[in-house]
């Protein structure tokens, strides 16, 4: 690492020791979204990191935001210091730098850097893996296109003011080519033809994932990000930096329920002796331990791949099946480690686990990501 | 309002494994990591919050190697201005005396309204590099400041007593303030501060070009030499007593008339 990365990783540490375990327990189990958290990234710059400086960012890539990201979460935050970053600085920050044009650099780089949060409206009812199924339609009428449709399971959209939404200008059935015919629209939030819900979920309370319905939304075309009809080529820029930032969550994860579990079997004491004594308890964490630190080394290579403006694909999908791996690994044996005090709220551990699960779910499920390298990497026929 | 600001490079020992090195005199410095002294800390984020009320620069300085630069680095992430780091391998062993010396070659001949440093270094646990600077630059000082407040060419300051206490000082500019935690909320490093921190340039100065002589800095210019570092042996702390409720009692008041304490 470079010292410049090196301090990031030392200011995103002192930003870690504020935001304790306990501080996340009871944003969770109240279901608080924790505002002085969000505060402090927006004001020490992290949420600019990958924004130009003319917008008042620190003109950074996305292995910068790793090392925040990987810090923040392995230090005490878990998902959360990844999450909220990923909505804003991945999902609308990154989107804009990549794709959008002067005015919409000018409109909302500055904004999100300063903390407009933001979400991305992609995955549908009938639309999760199989993106270019989506259903939401985008019908030009004039200047302005008129938008129909629902999502799900859109993180942040209760809170964001912008809206990164994934439709289709052209019906999958009228294309000739089934990765045409997407397109990327600017939305700014709240809007009376948006409707938000959220979903209850298993984890990651702080924070609410909703349903959104659309309903003659009316945007200028001036909206659209990139080039109409083909957003299917565009959101690939911003899905291969969301698996590189879930997959350095995963990891931090594993790595935060592998350190409380070091703690507790150095102190705890059976038959004598502290139970990390046992083999039986060191070698499932040293495992883990290992997988997630060559995980951390592809993510790595992911992303530096992805800032050089190279294919990143490959390495972020094999990174992601790794990581959520050892992660799982990592937590599931912390777990262990700690017996019937890993199943105690007090403890930690039960709330990392329902954190770190969802991310063998999403941004893709853990089987999808192994498809991609069956057929992209290894050459094997398309399976689905 | 222009300010100095010293600042020391420290391991963080509160929750490190510590060892004594070979030569009985330090510590294992290896495997530990290294930052900002908690003190300077609070030093600096006083010294950038005066500029940024007052105007003027802030400049930070520490004595070390080429690894204190990081803590120099931090400063000037937090909005310190300039950053100076004086070095020589025999700065080894300087007391405060020592250090205050080195500090006074370098700073005597800068402009300053202020010059802040922390009450304590965290390793040594020296407090008097900043009193000793003061004398030698021939200007006044006060120590464990909890507030500081800045009228014209005098300085109002807060120094917190035992018990509790504190008094208000008033002193002509320039001074020397040592700063004691708990004065501000220090700010967290920014990317942005990180990204102008490394565009910056640390001025590195030796022994030679403060104009000091090898025999006025280390052991040979200082005071106090130390003649050995050593863990404190473990004493017994607690005495169980055994036998039933008459016996321990016995034994109490045994132990109680045997130490005098009735």
């Amino acid at each position: 690492m470079t010292n410049e990365q090196k301090m990031i990783v030392q200011a995103a540490s002192e930003i870690a020791q504020d935001f304790q375990p306990d501080y996340w327990r009871k944003k969770d189990k109240n279901h608080e979204y924790p505002v002085d958290f969000w505060k402090t990234l927006v004001e020490a710059g992290f949420v600019g990191i990958v924004i130009p400086e003319e917008y008042g960012g620190s003109e950074m890539g996305m292995f910068e935001m790793m090392l925040a990201m990987e810090t923040l979460t392995s230090e005490s935050c878990g998902l959360a210091g990844m999450w909220f970053l990923c909505l804003t600085s991945v999902f609308g920050g990154l989107s804009i730098v990549k794709h959008g044009n002067d005015q919409q650099k000018e409109k909302y780089l500055p904004q999100i850097a300063k903390g407009m949060e933001f979400c991305l409206a992609l995955t549908e009812p009938d639309a999760g893996t199989n993106t270019l199924n989506t259903q939401t339609a985008a019908v030009r009428s004039g200047d302005e296109f008129v938008i129909n449709g629902r999502k799900t399971f859109i993180s942040g959209a209760d809170r964001a003011k912008g809206m990164l939404l994934v439709t289709r200008t052209t019906p999958l059935e009228e294309t000739s080519k089934r990765t045409f015919g997407l397109s990327l629209f600017l939305v700014d939030l709240p809007n009376p033809a948006v409707e938000v819900n959220p979903i209850e979920k298993h984890g990651i309370n702080y924070s609410k994932t909703c349903d959104v319905f659309i309903t003659d939304l009316k945007v200028p075309k001036e909206n659209i990000l990139g080039v109409e009809e083909k957003g299917w080529h565009l959101v690939l820029d911003t899905l291969n930096p969301e698996r590189m930032s879930f997959s350095a969550a995963a990891g931090g994860i594993g790595l935060l329920a592998i350190r409380t579990a070091v703690d507790y079997a150095n102190q705890r004491k059976v038959f004598g002796v502290p139970i990390g004594t046992h083999q039986a308890i060191q070698f499932p964490l040293a495992e883990a331990k290992a997988k997630i630190e060559a995980a951390r080394l592809l993510n790595y290579q992911a992303s530096w791949l992805y800032d050089k403006g190279q294919p990143c694909g490959a390495k972020a999908n094999m990174a992601k099946v790794i990581a959520v791996e050892a992660g799982i690994q990592g937590v599931y044996h912390s777990m262990q480690t700690l017996g019937g005090y890993g199943y105690a709220v007090e403890y930690d551990i039960e709330r990392w686990w329902r954190e770190v699960n969802v991310i063998r779910l999403a941004p893709v499920t853990h089987q999808m990501a192994l498809a991609f390298i069956g057929e992209h990497v290894l050459g094997l026929p398309k399976s689905y | 309002m222009d300010v100095i600001v010293c600042v020391k490079h420290v391991p963080e020992t509160a929750e490190a494994e510590i060892k004594i090195d070979a030569t009985e005199k330090s510590i294992e410095k290896s495997g530990l990591v290294f930052d900002i002294n908690e003190w300077d800390d609070y030093a600096l984020e006083e010294a950038v919050q005066i500029k940024e009320k007052h105007g003027g620069t802030v400049t930070a300085i520490t004595i070390g190697p080429e690894d204190a630069d990081s803590t120099l680095r931090k400063c000037l992430a937090r909005g310190a201005d300039n950053a100076i780091r004086l070095t020589d391998p025999k700065f080894e062993g300087s007391d405060s005396y020592a250090i205050a010396k080195i500090l006074h070659k370098a700073v005597k001949d800068l402009p300053f309204n202020i010059l802040l440093t922390g009450a304590l270094a965290g390793d040594d646990g020296y407090t008097a590099t900043g009193p000793i600077l003061a004398t030698l630059l021939g200007i006044s000082h006060v120590t464990m400041v909890k507030k500081i407040g800045l009228n014209g060419d005098l300085v109002k300051v807060n120094r917190e007593l035992e018990g509790g206490l504190e008094e208000q000082v008033e002193v002509k500019l320039p001074a020397v303030l040592t700063i004691q935690t708990g004065i501000n909320e220090p700010r967290y490093v920014s990317i942005m501060g990180i990204r102008k921190a490394m565009q910056k340039e640390i001025k590195v100065l030796g022994l030679a070009e403060i104009g000091l002589g090898e025999n006025e800095v280390g052991e040979a210019g200082s005071w106090i030499r130390i003649k050995k570092m050593y863990v404190p042996p473990v004493e017994k702390q607690a005495e169980f007593l055994d036998g039933n409720p008459e016996e321990v009692a016995g034994k109490i008041a045994d132990i109680i008339k045997a130490r005098g304490l009735v």
